[in-house]
């Protein structure tokens, strides 16, 4: 008996650990089953009690219909084209201000450090409505330029931190070597610490499109003609404008098949470069 | 050769030491200062033209009537004072806001503790578990907010099957004024938990030395005994942090109630940030709306305050 205990409460152990696992996936999951069932019903299955989770019969047409109803397609093109643009600026411009705060003495350059990084705590909310203004004046509402152009002015704090982290990591024998060489500062910002940098780099544009995909307040008040809304702005521009047919039907069905497919990409992006984000992140040397 | 002599300074000094030194440079420091200066050029531009200067403009068009259309008018205070005597839904807001950071917080800390600590068991497939925890957090918040205005639906929705089943008549979450914030707070945290938080708390998790842990299973601590009096303690700075945090981007909230029920029903999810939103660009109401904006800054401000001078008595930094 009591040879066999601490086997006993290992396994418990283990079984409650199991138990606990499978219980919170399911409930992080059990959301987007339940959408996944909608999606695939017509208003008549959508209103059965009790529900049923497979729904007979599968409706896999409304994967088609939702592309006409409203332009999804082209919500996710625009929301595709603003984060490339975006973070083209953004990679660029942060790698530069990085390496200024990184590599060189300057005075003030740690004052202004520690300025860019208090920006990081302040809500948007106090310079949106300016920045409205201002690009109401130049007449760039309902463009995409407010969403791409900002980024190309050392993009956001956060990936100004994590460059300079990771620029200071690296050896600075090695531009010393190369500055012996004659290399100037240019190249050495092209050929060693930007080539050195792409975990860094790669990671920041996981990050970027993630929160590109997601934005929406900034889309809200620049983007106003249906052909030019992202992706976030698109779905609830169709939640609005389809929330129930000309009949009068309920429309959860296309709600949800639409809310699935614009949720794919930033979910397969996550699965497959996870490991690039997580190695990113830990060799920036932020962790410790 | 004597570019070297740039390096020499020792680069670990502290921060505040770097700063309060005076700045002498020969002529290859001001070479390498140009330069420098030359790289970050592109974040001082952006900076004083999206950042200081729109936050100046805001200070003063806080001070305006201005609608955009016609040119700003001065009206001192009386932006500050109808939002505090006359506004209607000022008020409201305010209260809406508080509640919703208030039932929100807690749930959300506490759950992430717990992802990460369960994330940080040695099991077999912990990277599945660890993507299926994070997936609800970089779920698109707008077809988040789609797919739970569908499990909530009164009357076809799942929580409510699910209730039914055991005998219960679940209430219209969304749809009743007092359900509608804990359903958006239900929302929220299954939209989070599992995400950076929890990132966070499972890289502070797998800081601790196992020494520790180990001597305390020599002592005979239970699992629950360990956590509670090893693991959370030395975790505090990390849950200080992660509270900080929280609670500013909950102050935040905007997108889940302007989609999901547009700040009602009667007014109950109407967030300050709804507010000043219907203010500026629905209403035009630059000067109002930047006023409301000042005024969330200052309650970041009293809030993030008040937690640094409460974190003495409970976040415990391993240096002393």
């Amino acid at each position: 008996m009591s040879a066999s205990l601490p086997v006993v409460r290992s396994a418990l152990r283990t079984f409650a650990i199991y138990g606990v696992y499978i219980g919170a996936s399911i409930l992080f999951v059990i959301p987007f089953v339940w959408a996944l069932s909608g999606s695939l019903k017509n208003p008549y299955q959508l209103e059965l009690f009790p529900p049923e989770w497979i729904p007979d019969p599968v409706l896999w047409r409304n994967y088609a219909e939702i592309w006409t109803i409203v332009p999804l397609g082209r919500f996710m093109w625009n929301t595709l084209f603003i984060a490339v643009l975006s973070l083209a600026g953004q990679l660029f411009t942060a790698s530069m201000v990085a390496y200024g705060f990184a590599k060189f003495r300057f005075p003030g350059r740690d004052v202004l450090f520690l300025l860019m990084l208090s920006t990081l705590m302040l809500p948007i909310h106090v310079s949106l409505i300016p920045r409205f203004v201002l690009f109401y004046k130049l007449q760039w509402v309902d463009t995409f330029l407010p969403l791409i152009v900002p980024n190309y002015f050392g993009g956001s704090a956060f990936a100004i931190f994590l460059l300079r982290q990771f620029f200071r990591n690296l050896p600075k024998e090695m531009d010393d070597a190369a500055r012996i060489d004659g290399a100037g500062y240019w190249r050495i910002f092209f050929q060693i610490l930007l080539p050195l940098s792409r975990s860094a780099l790669i990671a920041l544009t996981i990050l970027g499109f993630l929160a590109d995909w997601e934005d929406f307040l900034q889309p809200l008040i620049y983007l106003q003609s249906t052909e030019k809304l992202t992706v976030s702005i698109g779905l609830r521009f169709l939640a609005v404008t389809a929330s129930s047919d000309i009949s009068g039907d309920p429309t959860t069905h296309l709600l949800m098949a639409a809310s699935i497919v614009s949720s794919l990409p930033p979910i397969l992006l996550y699965v497959v470069a996870q490991r690039q984000l997580v190695q990113g992140l830990v060799l920036t040397g932020s962790k410790g | 050769m004597s570019h070297r002599t740039m390096h020499d300074t020792p680069t670990r000094e502290s921060l505040a030491a770097r700063i309060s030194r005076p700045f002498r440079l020969g002529v290859l420091g001001w070479y390498e200062a140009r330069w420098g200066l030359f790289f970050i050029t592109p974040w001082i531009l952006g900076f004083l033209l999206f950042q200081f200067g729109p936050m100046l403009a805001s200070v003063y068009f806080s001070f305006t009537d201005y609608n955009v259309l016609r040119p700003a008018r001065w009206i001192g205070l009386d932006n500050y004072q109808y939002m505090v005597t006359t506004d209607p839904r000022f008020w409201k807001a305010i209260q809406v806001t508080v509640y919703y950071v208030v039932l929100r917080v807690p749930p959300t800390i506490v759950g992430a503790l717990i992802c990460a600590i369960i994330l940080n068991q040695s099991i077999r497939g912990r990277v599945v578990y660890r993507t299926l925890f994070f997936i609800p957090s970089i779920t698109p918040g707008v077809a988040a907010i789609l797919v739970w205005t569908w499990v909530l639906n009164p009357h076809y929705g799942l929580l409510n099957y699910m209730l039914d089943q055991v005998g219960i008549e679940g209430p219209s979450w969304l749809g009743d004024p007092d359900w509608a914030v804990p359903s958006l707070v239900m929302l929220g945290v299954w939209g989070s938990i599992g995400g950076t938080s929890a990132i966070i708390f499972l890289s502070a998790l797998q800081d601790i030395p196992e020494s520790l842990v180990d001597a305390a299973r020599v002592d005979g601590a239970t699992w629950l005994r360990e956590q509670l009096h090893i693991t959370i303690p030395l975790l505090t700075p990390a849950i200080f942090f992660v509270l900080v945090l929280t609670i500013i981007g909950t102050f935040q909230a905007f997108t889940a109630a302007f989609v999901s029920t547009n700040g009602g029903p009667a007014y109950a999810t109407y967030f300050l940030v709804l507010h000043l939103y219907e203010r500026a660009f629905q209403s035009f109401q630059m000067g109002y709306a930047s006023a409301l904006a000042w005024v969330l800054v200052a309650f970041l401000l009293v809030f993030t305050y008040l937690q640094i001078q409460g974190s003495n008595r409970w976040v415990h930094y391993g240096g002393d």
